[in-house]
């Protein structure tokens, strides 16, 4: 629809960066901002102009913990019918994933849209479940129907996550020295480019928004080394096609309507204040963990995760999926031992898919 | 997960929460109830949702809007 590859500036724009002469080391939280650098093969330009990018905790799949997956397996072995997107069905909780209880004759459904889940719900008289993943661009979804009534046999197993805290916890852990972050294109359409603002005051971190197409992550890479040269720290918005410096606000009204947030471990990260959304306490009756608290109950609060598998230090950026000795041999797209090489948006799927060298870089 | 496809209103129905969105060619429905849009607008679906208008002046300005940012910038100094 619109010209967004344009090469030759994509290579003006590594040359500008080259004479700039950087050492950065930006994060970006996105699994779609990863599938662009690696398919496009930006990380070596970039690395080349002294720009290292890396991928931070934007998998929503991934960071689902092995506790919440034994959940939505718990439901469906009770018989209820469990339906969630494609990308979550074989990831495994702490050894089965919910592909393992449907091939035990269990009902399990992949649908495209909460939208499809409501209306299997109508046609029938079963429970009927929606794991219910993903960060701010999907939390407004399930809100909606909320809102809408569905059916009674209908309720939601809500693993969605906030992503502003979670970029707040990787400064705060320390672990990793951050010159900048690429924002969230779609997550911030949602909740807007103001919302980050807090990270760059506090932490004197520069941010830029960024789209999807190479040349919108080129240009916001260009626009956080522009921040970084002059000293400054602030929230920018390349992707001002779609985001709004206050965000989606009907869409915020109605998240902020049906979902509160609480504190919530992820997967590789400890406990983090605020980054979890549940239902407030006037939807309890479509809160699947309020309505099958006694069940739910008898699972175990501590899972290991899988065996040599890394994913939990690639989501805080730490180490790249080549790293993993089971990376490409033990654990593959058909064979996945960790969430990263399940999820379209994990970074051992993305590198596995194309084959380069390294993530990101 | 996050991705987000733009796509065209086509139709609007059910009081504005439903509706069709041309995506390239190819119609779908989709779910209207998280933003204000009429017939004819671009907007961003994800997970069969319309979570934002697309800017289509915007869009088409992004390219000339960039070349700038390279021209207003080229003065800009190394880090030291
Ligand atoms: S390659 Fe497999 S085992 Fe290794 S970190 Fe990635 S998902 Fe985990």
């Amino acid at each position: 629809m619109f010209r967004y590859r344009d090469e030759g500036l994509a290579q003006r724009i590594i040359e500008r960066l080259k004479g700039l002469k950087l050492d950065l080391r930006l994060m970006h939280v996105c699994g779609t901002h990863q599938d662009t650098l690696v398919k496009f093969g930006l990380g070596p330009l970039l690395q080349a102009a002294g720009i290292e990018v890396r991928a931070g905790p934007g998998c929503p799949v991934c960071v689902t913990t092995a506790r919440e997956i034994e959940e939505a397996m718990l439901l469906a072995r009770m018989g209820k019918v469990v339906a969630t997107f494609g990308d979550m069905f074989r990831v495994p909780g702490e050894n089965q994933s919910l592909a393992d209880v449907k091939a035990e004759g269990f009902d399990v459904r992949m649908v495209y849209s909460i939208t499809d889940c409501v209306a299997l719900a109508e046609k029938t008289a079963r429970d009927v479940v929606f794991f219910s993943i993903g960060f701010e661009t999907t939390a407004p979804t399930p809100a909606s129907v909320i809102l809408h009534t569905p059916p009674e046999n209908f309720s939601i197993l809500s693993a969605h996550r906030l992503i502003p805290p979670a970029m707040e916890a990787l400064i705060q852990m320390g672990e990793l020295r951050i010159d900048g972050f690429i924002n969230p294109g779609h997550v911030s359409a949602i909740i807007g480019a103001n919302a980050y603002e807090f990270i760059s005051t506090r932490y004197q971190i520069p941010q830029v928004i960024a789209g999807f197409e190479p040349l919108d992550l080129l240009v916001a890479v260009y626009m956080l080394a522009i921040q970084a040269c002059k000293g400054e720290a602030k929230v920018e918005n390349e992707y001002a096609r779609v985001v709004k410096p206050e965000g989606n606000e009907k869409a915020k009204r109605i998240m902020e309507s049906v979902f509160e947030p609480f504190d919530l471990g992820w997967r590789g990260f400890p406990v983090i204040t605020g980054s979890g959304l549940r239902l407030k306490e006037e939807f309890a009756a479509y809160d699947a963990r309020k309505r099958y608290e006694d069940e739910l109950s008898e699972l175990s609060t501590e899972y290991q995760e899988p065996e040599g598998c890394k994913c939990g230090e690639i989501l805080r950026g730490l180490v790249y999926p080549e790293d993993c000795p089971l990376f490409g041999t033990v654990c593959t797209p058909q064979h996945p031992v960790g969430p990263c090489m399940v999820s379209m948006e994990g970074c051992c799927n993305i590198l596995f898919k194309y084959g380069k060298s390294r993530i990101g870089i | 997960m996050c991705l987000g496809i733009p796509a065209k209103v086509v139709e609007i129905n059910h009081e504005g929460r439903k509706g069709k969105a041309d995506f390239g060619g190819v119609s779908r429905e989709v779910d209207l109830s998280l933003v204000d849009v009429k017939v004819g607008d671009y907007v961003i679906i994800h997970a069969g949702f319309a979570i934002e208008l697309l800017d289509e002046e915007e869009a088409k300005e992004s390219l000339a809007l960039w070349q700038e940012l390279l021209e207003r910038c080229s003065d800009t100094g190394t880090r030291d």
